[in-house]
């Protein structure tokens, strides 16, 4: 393979870049949800590709049971803000203020 | 020309421009949809780094089953219209790209310090596999993982009576009050209460 | 000082301030339950205390002159690296005169107590304070080290203001209390600077060391330094110029009280405590002369002012006050011997004239005046008697007590060389009789001048046997000592070194001029105010404005009042209005309030939004990343 790595890590910062932009300036709770899942699998990426670097799978099951554990919360998550829907009737997260000054 | 060059000089920008569009798309439909497409450039990517298994993987497990999940829950919910423009904490759009690109900044040159730019995946990679990447991960898997293998099993199976239970509706009287709000809210008939499975 | 101990006294010893403790304590607590016994407890405590004193002393006696000494360790007070003090108690001659004075005259002024504040309701609280000023006195003079004679002196000083001030309902008394405690502080406090400078040159502040020792340890300098410092202790406690302004006001506690302890013994715990030193007086030289002229000055000063006085007890004030200038006037001489027996008699027969004085006001209805006294004699024949008694010897007649003291000190000053104390002397003491005469013409002889001195009656015999027993004893001293060499100063050598005498006028001259001047100004007294021929209104109004002057103490007070109280108020007044209103509450407050404002905007941070702490927390993490970029 010729590309070298850095190029792969460097996309993976991008990504998780933007999935974070995405996590500060959404007000939908999924649309924040699933910038955590971009910023998730950045990170993958990057693991991927040091699993590459250095010759060692490890790398990869780590970036598997990553995707594993990620399954799961997704599942958590999205039982959560339904049911804060079903509470509130939204879920916009700058609705729930009520920890403020 | 190289394959890997190739095929990652057009999956990359894929994946940047999906994201972004993930990004400022109003819809938040489209908004799933683009990050399927970023997930499927990722895998791609994946494959390249000689990861096949993974590649397999994320397309079954990200795209094919996590992001239905979130169209389920968005087709559910109905929410796909709410998202308002106007930003009541304007400060937060300017710093937090500001911020990102500093992130990124930071990434880079702290690749430029350690690996470098230049540094080319090492040849050996093959001989680790030689049966194959499936087989290769499974048996590191099953062998020197094996332990957090079978915790994640149990936190799958912890996972799915948690959404169960989360998921439930409460058996619980509606007081004339709520009914009132609710119906003059404007969403969908609640009246009904019952135990979903 | 060699002494062989004396054990069985030595063993003793604790008992003579211990009954009259036990007193107080019982008092204290139980008075009010006690009602009129406690008065009597009290009083059948400070006699046991006295018949113990007197066995003790009688027991000394027996031994020969150079060892009567005796010293009883009671506990280890003090015990700080190499700094000993013990609670010890020491008997020589010198302390067994003074505890047979406290303790006998102290006991015959509570016996007329218990008559005389016999309708106080508080008069449990009374005996308390008496019985615990006798045992703080007894204390005093039986210390064997200075600090056991601080703790008496301080102890004579906290009782004086509790007994001054015992009427306190009475605002007037709350201030005299005051102003007494106030004045001896600053006495106080210097003499404790002279014991802290004796700690430093000597280790310790045991007689026995400092005075053994004293002459290889002190330079002249630095004897005068301490021995001026103790003596400026004694200037407050003996109301000695210029600390003498509380003693008058100090008239405004009970009788008893005036004639315990503003007569016979707190004031002259000054004379005590200068005579105790006198080792160190005389290392200094300089030192005793300051005494001498303090005691000149003040003796003068004072009999001017008592000449001028109404109110009966304000002169008997003036002339404790003047009396006690001529103790010093003997210290000053290095007549210690003579200055003890002078305040023996005085002690006498000034509490005599108290006691009188307090009849007389209890015949006459509370009324002090002696303008609206007169007559008395006939309506009040026995205080008439005893406190005519208690007057010549003041004013020297012989064969009394004061003639003997007053003659000697003559004599002494005459011998010595020092005219012109000698002169000043005899004036002050044509004043002294010139006084007695006043004071005693206006109250008993003439006409009365009032109703209440028409309706005055005799005291009730409770309160006239201790008048009786005092006119006794004021007799019996006198005969004790009938020259400079007489009983008492013999007894007290071994302790003071002996009086020096040279040569001067012979003695019967100098007896002659004394009995001359005293008669001759006691005949002056009587025909001005005795004799009825002389308009006295008229003859004052004459002598003014110097007789309003010398009436009011030739205007001290005023002086320290514009000098020293208004600022010291107007100081007070700028400390707690401006430095502690403004700038202590002020930093105090602004510390609150800077705590409030910075809460209350800092409140604001807590936006509540959930996506400004994602926000911060990712600059952090940027931040983070940042800096561990730039170090490695």
């Amino acid at each position: 393979m010729r590309t070298p790595i850095a190029y792969f890590l460097m996309l993976a910062g991008i990504l998780f870049a933007m999935g974070t932009v995405g996590v500060l300036i959404n007000r939908n709770a999924l649309r924040i949800f699933m910038s955590v899942e971009l910023q998730l699998n950045a990170v993958n990426l990057t693991l991927v590709s040091f699993a590459r670097l250095h010759n060692d799978l490890g790398g990869q099951v780590l970036a598997f049971f990553s995707m594993v554990v990620a399954a799961a919360e997704v599942v958590v998550g999205l039982a959560i803000i339904v049911s804060i829907y079903r509470r509130r009737r939204t879920i916009d997260v700058d609705a729930a203020r009520e920890m403020r000054w | 020309m190289p394959l890997d060059d190739v095929v990652f000089w057009v999956f990359a920008p894929i994946a940047i421009a999906a994201a972004v569009g993930m990004l400022v798309t109003r819809s938040v439909v489209y908004a799933a949809l683009f990050l399927v497409v970023n997930f499927g450039c990722i895998a791609v990517m994946y494959l390249v780094l000689d990861a096949a298994f993974l590649f397999a993987v994320q397309i079954i497990v990200y795209a094919g089953a996590i992001m239905v999940l979130f169209l389920f829950v968005i087709m559910l919910l109905g929410v796909d219209r709410i998202d308002v423009r106007s930003e009541r904490l304007w400060l937060q759009r300017p710093i937090a790209i500001v911020l990102a690109v500093g992130f990124v900044l930071e990434v880079a040159t702290a690749l430029r310090a350690g690996i470098g730019f230049a540094t080319h995946a090492p040849e050996g990679f093959d001989l680790l596999q030689p049966a194959g990447n499936t087989q290769a991960v499974a048996e590191v898997l099953f062998r020197d993982y094996f332990f957090p293998f079978e915790a994640t099993s149990i936190l799958l199976i912890v996972a799915a009576i948690a959404a169960m239970v989360l998921a439930q509706r409460k058996v619980r009287a509606v007081t004339q009050a709520e009914l009132g709000e609710e119906l003059a809210d404007g969403s969908e008939d609640e009246a009904e209460v019952e135990v979903a499975p | 000082m060699v002494g062989a101990l004396v054990p069985h006294v030595a063993g003793s010893l604790w008992l003579i301030p211990a009954l009259p403790l036990a007193g107080a304590t019982i008092t204290l607590f139980a008075g009010n339950r006690l009602g009129k016994w406690a008065g009597i407890l009290a009083t059948v405590l400070v006699f046991a205390s006295f018949g113990v004193s007197l066995a003790v002393v009688l027991n000394l006696l027996t031994y020969p002159g150079e060892s009567r000494l005796a010293l009883q360790h009671l506990f280890d007070w003090i015990s700080v690296g190499g700094f000993r003090v013990g609670a010890d108690l020491r008997l020589d001659t010198l302390s067994a005169t003074m505890i047979l004075v406290i303790t006998g005259i102290g006991a015959l002024i509570h016996l007329y107590s218990v008559g005389y504040m016999a309708e106080d309701p508080r008069q449990g609280r009374f005996f308390a304070y008496m019985n615990l000023f006798v045992f703080f006195m007894l204390m005093l003079v039986l210390g064997a080290n200075y600090l056991v004679l601080y703790l008496g002196w301080e102890g004579v000083g906290l009782c004086s203001y509790l007994l001054i001030g015992f009427w306190y309902t009475v605002p007037g008394n709350a201030e005299a209390a005051k102003k007494a405690f106030i004045t001896t502080r600053i006495g106080d406090t210097l003499m404790l600077v002279g014991l802290a400078l004796l700690v430093f040159k000597f280790g310790t502040l045991d007689f026995e060391v400092i005075f053994g020792t004293a002459g290889s340890v002190l330079t002249k300098d630095a004897a005068t330094v301490i021995a001026l410092l103790l003596f400026a202790g004694a200037i407050g406690k003996s109301a000695q110029l210029p600390l003498q302004v509380w003693l008058p006001d100090a008239m405004a506690g009970p009788t008893p009280v005036s004639a315990l302890i503003h007569a016979a013994t707190m004031v002259t715990a000054g004379v005590y405590l200068v005579v105790r030193s006198h080792v160190l007086f005389e290392i200094s030289g300089v030192a005793l002369t300051v005494v001498l002229v303090v005691g000149v000055v003040t003796a003068l000063f004072a009999a001017t002012c008592a000449i001028a006085q109404f109110d009966i007890k304000r002169v008997l004030a003036y002339s404790t006050i003047s009396q006690l200038g001529y103790m010093f006037i003997a210290v000053g001489m290095r007549a210690y011997g003579v200055a003890m027996f002078f305040l023996v008699a005085h002690a006498c027969y000034k509490a005599l004239m108290f006691l009188g004085a307090g009849s007389v006001i209890h015949g006459m209805h509370d009324e002090q005046d002696m303008r609206q006294m007169g007559g008395l004699r006939r309506a009040m024949p026995w205080t008439f008697a005893t406190f005519t008694i208690g007057g010549l010897a003041q004013a020297g007649v012989p064969p009394l007590a004061g003639f003997f003291a007053k003659d000697a000190l003559l004599e002494v000053a005459n011998h010595t060389g020092r005219e012109v104390v000698f002169v000043l002397g005899t004036i002050a003491a044509f004043l002294t009789a010139f006084y007695i005469g006043r004071m005693i013409c206006m109250t008993f002889l003439g006409r009365t001048r009032s109703d209440a001195a028409e309706h005055a009656h005799e005291s009730q015999p409770v309160m006239l046997a201790p008048l009786v027993l005092l006119a006794i004893g004021v007799v019996v001293v006198g005969i004790l000592q009938l020259s400079p060499d007489g009983a008492v100063t013999q007894a007290l050598e071994p302790v003071v070194g002996a009086t020096a005498l040279g040569a001067g006028l012979s003695v019967p001259a100098l007896i002659g001029m004394a009995v001359a001047v005293a008669l001759l100004s006691l005949a002056l007294a009587w025909w001005i105010y005795g004799s009825g021929r002389v308009d006295t209104v008229a003859f004052r109004e004459r002598l003014e404005p110097m007789a309003t002057a010398a009436q009011r103490g030739w205007y001290v007070d005023r002086a320290y009042d514009v000098v020293i109280v208004q600022p010291a108020k107007a100081l007070a007044r700028l400390t707690s209005d401006v430095f502690d209103a403004l700038v202590i509450d002020g930093a105090v407050n602004g510390i609150g309030g800077l705590v409030k404002r910075s809460a209350s905007e800092g409140k604001l941070l807590q936006t509540g939004f959930v996506r400004t702490y994602a926000l911060v927390l990712f600059f952090g993490a940027v931040l983070v990343l940042g800096f561990i970029g730039v170090r490695g």
